[in-house]
């Protein structure tokens, strides 16, 4: 027997509050993953920035080209770098004794991840927001319409989503906090091999390969193409797209599996 | 011939099956649990039945299968044999339903640390679909119950041990369940806190609600529970009241105190099996404490024309039952508690 729809939707709205005042209370974890793509972001415009630019125009520097190509790139970062706190928090979730009283109380089970999940994607995009906000600031000027930046919206939520259930499973498979940061770190590092901070044209032939249909790449690239009108290509929307779906169903079941499982004694 | 007895027995299943199914006033009905975590037997075989509106104790040692069984009881996790039904829900078939008649305050701390008591609180009543009125009413309510108002906007991590159970009670209050398991209410409670818990106990089943309880306390088991079982290596080996657990084992007398140093002497003449304590002019027969042999003592003290001063029946106490029952001997207790007075000497 399973609870009635309003009762679910009810105790995901309650799952989701407890997430959100639990971030409102702690927001350290949050910041702290923030502070990674924030520092990369300075560190590869002003020390490397004109180095770098170089080797996309052809020859001359220019450290605002490289702005333009680096923030997409930082703000998928930005989206990973949070999934790992979803993991982490999930982990420290599962270890509480009030979990146990969760799973004894006639409740939707599935909104204890929900919960984590929905609060996740709306801390990333406050966090999506902030570090726009810093690539503006540093000369970041996108020529986005405002359907294009809707859509931006949207792929970044849909990427946070899938990343977020990935990370959920990763959380409730971690024995605890420093088990799920690590075993999430595969993860934050997939941004560093893909065309987040040069083309994949620059890296060697054998990686190109997994570099470009990895699933950051294509989001990333159509994420440059929404922001700067940059050419997309068909591939590269349709494979951030499937990407997207496809691990946000693995995530979803692999982590309903894992949570209906019975909890370590 | 076997077919008819093949017959016959499949026959008494149902039969059992549907008594159990119809059994009325009862709110735990269980039969036959088994758990296994790898090649450990945690449980093997118990059986349960606790009439509504009393206070069960599953009383045994630490790895007796206590938590094991209320894991099983409250959903939280699944037998490997056995069925139970719990406010007359099947514990399998209909998880849900059990869920929405129990409440559970396991051994270890169920309260969100992050969060204040308030929240705490008011999470719950979401959680059990009250109104936000209603919700905030029952919060006040408990919180003013429990003696927590002052410590409500704290973080439930800063809370003491006995100011975190007492949250953990009053969240497991805030949907009204019919049913309470408590795992170990009081282990690691100061004395003050512990009898604050039993008073909360009480008070629980004077309002009706079954209450389900583990404890390795005998005293606690003694104080508040209708009836005991001894868990014991994944078994029940003993169940009943706690006069009725306390009979069972050997060590009860009758004694006999006297002022007139010439009626202990006739007394002792008379009386077969007694033990002589000549300084404090008292006598000890052994008794089961039952009417028989009172009479019977009765009888012969009238025979031999004695009256003692003061007549006492003293019955062992669940410590006796305990280490008569549960895999220890009562030798190594009764070593201690010697050695005790002797240093306190």
């Amino acid at each position: 027997m399973s609870a009635p729809a309003s009762h679910a939707l009810r105790d995901n709205l309650t799952m989701l509050r407890r997430n959100l005042l639990h971030a409102r209370r702690y927001p350290s974890l949050t910041l702290n993953l923030l502070l990674t793509p924030v520092i990369l972001l300075l560190l590869f415009v002003y020390v490397f920035g004109n180095v770098m630019s170089a080797g996309l125009t052809g020859g001359h520097a220019d450290r605002s080209e490289y702005v333009a190509y680096l923030v997409p790139g930082i703000l998928m970062l930005t989206v990973a770098m949070t999934s790992l706190g979803t993991a982490v928090s999930v982990a420290t979730d599962m270890t509480e004794g009030i979990m146990a009283r969760f799973r004894t109380m006639a409740i939707s089970r599935a909104s204890v991840l929900i919960g984590h999940v929905v609060g996740s994607v709306i801390q990333t995009l406050m966090a999506l927001v902030l570090v726009l906000g810093i690539g503006l600031a540093i000369g970041f000027r996108p020529d986005a319409t405002p359907l294009e930046w809707l859509a931006a919206a949207g792929l970044m939520a849909l990427v946070s989503l899938a990343l977020t259930w990935l990370a959920v499973g990763i959380g409730l498979i971690s024995p605890n906090a420093e088990g799920a940061s690590n075993i999430g770190t595969p993860l934050v590092m997939l941004p560093f091999l893909s065309s987040a901070f040069v083309p994949v044209d620059a890296m060697p032939g054998w990686f190109r390969w997994f570099a470009e249909y990895q699933p950051f790449s294509p989001a990333i690239e159509t994420l440059r193409g929404l922001l700067l009108g940059t050419e997309i290509g068909t591939t590269n929307a349709v494979l951030a797209v499937a990407w997207c779906a496809g691990m946000t169903l693995v995530g979803y079941f692999w982590s309903k599996a894992r949570f209906s499982r019975e909890p370590r004694r | 011939m076997t077919t008819k007895q093949t017959k016959q027995t499949t026959q008494t299943t149902q039969t059992t099956q549907t008594t159990q199914r119809n059994e009325p006033g009862l709110a735990i009905a269980a039969t036959g649990l088994h758990k296994a975590y790898g090649d450990k037997k945690v449980l093997d075989g118990i059986d349960l039945h606790v009439p509504t509106g009393t206070v069960f104790s599953l009383l045994g040692p630490n790895g007796a299968g206590k938590t094991t069984a209320v894991n099983i009881l409250s959903t939280l996790v699944p037998a490997d044999a056995g069925q139970a039904r719990i406010a007359g829900h099947d514990l399998v078939a209909e998880a849900q339903s059990v869920r929405a008649a129990i409440g559970v305050t396991g051994q270890f701390s169920a309260v969100d640390g992050l969060i204040t008591g308030e929240e705490n609180m008011l999470l719950m009543a979401d959680l059990n679909h009250l109104s936000k009125q209603e919700g905030r009413r029952v919060t006040a309510d408990l919180l003013e119950r429990f003696d927590l108002v002052d410590a409500a906007r704290k973080p439930a991590s800063t809370y003491s041990g006995g100011m975190k159970r007492r949250l953990d009670i009053a969240m497991t209050l805030v949907g009204g369940p019919r049913i309470i398991f408590l795992d170990e209410p009081t282990t690691g409670l100061d004395p003050r806190s512990r009898h604050t818990m039993w008073q909360i106990i009480r008070e629980l089943v004077s309002g009706g609600t079954t209450v389900f309880l583990t404890t390795q306390y005998l005293e606690e088991a003694d104080q508040l529970a209708d009836r005991i079982a001894v868990l014991d290596g994944g078994r029940i080996v003993a169940e009943g009241s706690a006069e009725e657990l306390k009979r069972l084992v050997p060590g009860g007398h009758v004694r006999l105190r006297f002022s007139d140093p010439v009626a202990y002497e006739r007394a002792a003449t008379a009386l077969r099996e007694t033990t002589r304590d000549d300084d404090a002019l008292t006598l000890q027969i052994p008794s089961d404490g039952s009417q028989r042999e009172l009479r019977a003592v009765l009888d012969w003290l009238d025979a031999a024309g004695v009256e003692a001063d003061e007549l006492s029946v003293h019955t062992p106490d669940l410590d006796d039952v305990f280490f008569a029952l549960t895999a220890g001997t009562a030798a190594p207790a009764t070593t201690a508690a010697t050695a005790t007075k002797e240093t306190a000497r």
